[in-house]
């Protein structure tokens, strides 16, 4: 009896804490998560263009090269300081393009320098990326397997 | 038979300790909010001439305590016996700071309640006759901390409204017995409390009724009242969490609205430094108690005040296995 | 046109992941989990190949378009090399991001040195 009070208890202060806890301001995050987000991809457009005009690549070529050019951007602009204030501003907006992927990856690389070149660095790198990976890589594989069942 | 235990959880010094000296170090953000004037030392980097955070942090605890040795003229080689500790993965900062000041040493543990456990210990220490001069010293950083306990500096992620910003700094106290206060009263150490509270990033929320807890369990030891009291302060519950104690202990029929505050909340300006919830951190009601609330306490602007510093006792592994937030408060009274 | 096209449909992407960070208790990281395997379920039910068609980079900048990416991969490689393509497809076709990351991820700890935070 005593322990369900507890239980019952605990539930209460949860739900009161909730009600207590600020709310995020919805509509701003989501302007700024917009027009961040979308500017990041502008820019991924305009490189494409470029770079499908000025080295006549094929379309999907293309692609990859500005995949590789946004990760290079994020990768940068997260060494100088910079993605991180960014972040705090956007959230979403740049979290969610590549070159947050990029962010994610050079930030725990730069943080774990001080432990080391392979237990900090190379070991640390994937700590908040690599669950992408991992995920992203073995649902294609399951995808490509169904594909391969489905077509043979 | 303890003669000197008081009620259920309290300890009622019979020959009081006076708190002689205090030492008080800040990193740069600390030394813009509002409480700057009082601390000993800003460092404006926070790297602090060291190789890692860490040991910038060592570095701080280390000069809190030369600074409160200097101030009280004494040598380092006085001080008999140290209670400290940090936030960090066995107490990195407070154990290298040992080594290098030569001091024996006892580590603390109780996250960001740990001033007040060092406080109540050392106090003990002295009123038991063990020792004449016994120093408790506690420290935080916000990039240590930041890189155990949450993400990487440079990643672009938002923090939560309720979260609080660790405090860079390091405070120490130097306790002895003098005829000049201020004096170590009561010591009414807690229970681990914990209401499920599983959000890391809602501290004050995990916190508050640990406070609220010994808060009253104090009142109730001791028959004092709030209004007793020109000043009872938390240590790091923030703006959410302090609003959730002064509530909980309304509930317990104490009303301690007028003089109740919280250090996490004096040391930051809130609307214009952008910390969210407040400050937080070993350091937080360290550095509020020995930089400001020390000399408040000298120039005899408060005169009894009650110094709640209040834990999150979780770790990364905890949180991570989806276990509540064990919250503890340790309540010190301290009397001029 | 192109332009507005990726601004507009790369905001909302953005857009739906601010909402899941701000409406949910789920964490930056686990967001992006999501958004990476809706991605390649998404294009393997047909449904993203449309949406980048309209949207150009404004679709396959975000991680989505990463999980795009590793769907096409992998059924050009069953296409090509039957079973063995969708081991190797997802990860041919996108080895350029993820080298890039590795060795930019890499270059840049090298160069800088996180700064504090005030």
């Amino acid at each position: 009896m005593q322990k369900k009070n507890q239980t019952q208890k605990k539930k209460d202060y949860q739900k009161y804490v909730e009600q207590k806890a600020p709310k995020p301001k919805y509509v701003r995050n989501c302007i700024w998560a917009f027009l961040v987000g979308g500017a990041i991809c502008t820019i991924g457009q305009f490189v494409h263009n470029n770079v499908e005009d000025l080295l006549g690549l094929t379309h999907l070529a293309a692609t990859n090269v500005t995949t590789l050019v946004m990760i290079g951007l994020g990768a940068f602009f997260t060494g100088i300081g910079v993605y991180d204030k960014l972040g705090k501003l956007a959230g979403a907006g740049s979290i969610v393009p590549i070159t947050g992927f990029a962010n994610s990856i050079v930030s725990p690389a730069m943080e774990f320098k001080r432990e080391g070149f392979v237990f900090g660095v190379a070991a640390r790198m994937f700590n908040l990326a690599g669950p992408v990976l991992v995920y992203g890589i073995t649902s294609s594989v399951i995808v490509g397997l169904i594909y391969y069942l489905i077509y043979n | 038979m303890a003669v000197k235990r008081l009620g259920a959880q309290t300890i009622k010094f019979l020959n009081p300790p006076a708190i002689i000296s205090t030492g008080s170090i800040v990193g740069p953000k600390e030394g813009q909010g509002p409480l700057a004037d009082y601390f000993d030392a800003i460092i404006q980097d926070d790297l602090y001439g060291q190789d890692s955070w860490e040991m910038a942090e060592s570095k701080l605890i280390r000069e809190a305590v030369t600074k409160a040795v200097d101030k009280a003229e004494l040598k380092i080689a006085d001080i008999e016996f140290m209670f400290g500790g940090d936030l960090l993965n066995q107490l990195m900062s407070s154990s290298f700071a040992a080594r290098d000041l030569q001091v024996p040493f006892l580590g603390l543990y109780g996250a960001c309640s740990t001033m007040t456990e060092s406080l109540s210990m050392a106090a003990m220490m002295i009123d038991g006759g063990f020792a004449d001069r016994v120093v408790a010293a506690t420290s935080s950083h916000f990039s240590s901390a930041e890189r155990q306990f949450r993400f990487p500096l440079e990643l672009g992620n938002q923090r939560a409204l309720t979260a609080s910003w660790t405090v860079t700094g390091s405070g120490a106290a130097i306790l002895s017995h003098s005829k000049g206060g201020p004096f170590v009263t009561h010591a009414t150490i807690g229970k681990i409390i914990d209401y499920g509270i599983i959000d890391a990033n809602n501290m004050g929320a995990a916190m508050a009724p640990a406070a609220a807890d010994t808060i009253c369990t104090h009142f109730d030891d001791t028959g004092l009242q709030p209004s007793d009291y020109d000043l009872i302060i938390t240590g790091d519950l923030g703006v959410y969490g302090k609003e959730i104690a002064v509530d909980l202990l309304n509930k317990k029929g104490y009303d301690a609205a007028a003089n109740f505050s919280d250090c996490g909340i004096e040391i930051f300006d809130q609307k214009k430094q952008d910390t969210h919830a407040g400050g937080s951190g070993c350091g937080c009601s360290a550095v509020v108690f020995c930089g400001y609330l020390y000399q408040e306490m000298q120039l005899k602007n408060i005169r009894r005040l009650l110094l709640v510093s209040t834990g999150a006792l979780f770790s990364p592994t905890s949180s991570q296995q989806g276990e509540s937030i064990p919250s503890i408060a340790h309540a010190v009274t301290i009397e001029i | 046109m192109t332009y507005l096209n990726a601004f507009i449909v790369g905001g909302l992407i953005c857009v739906i992941g601010q909402l899941l960070m701000d409406g949910t208790k789920l964490t930056p990281s686990h967001v992006l989990v999501i958004f990476v395997t809706s991605g390649v379920i998404l294009t393997a039910i047909g449904v993203y190949e449309p949406l980048v068609k309209v949207g150009g980079a404004g679709a396959t900048v975000p991680l989505p378009g990463f999980g795009y990416a590793l769907a096409k991969g992998v059924f050009k490689g069953v296409k090509e090399n039957g079973l063995l393509g969708a081991f190797t497809g997802g990860v041919e076709a996108t080895s350029g991001g993820i080298t890039a990351a590795v060795v930019f991820g890499y270059l840049m700890a090298i160069l800088f040195t996180p700064k504090s935070k005030l």
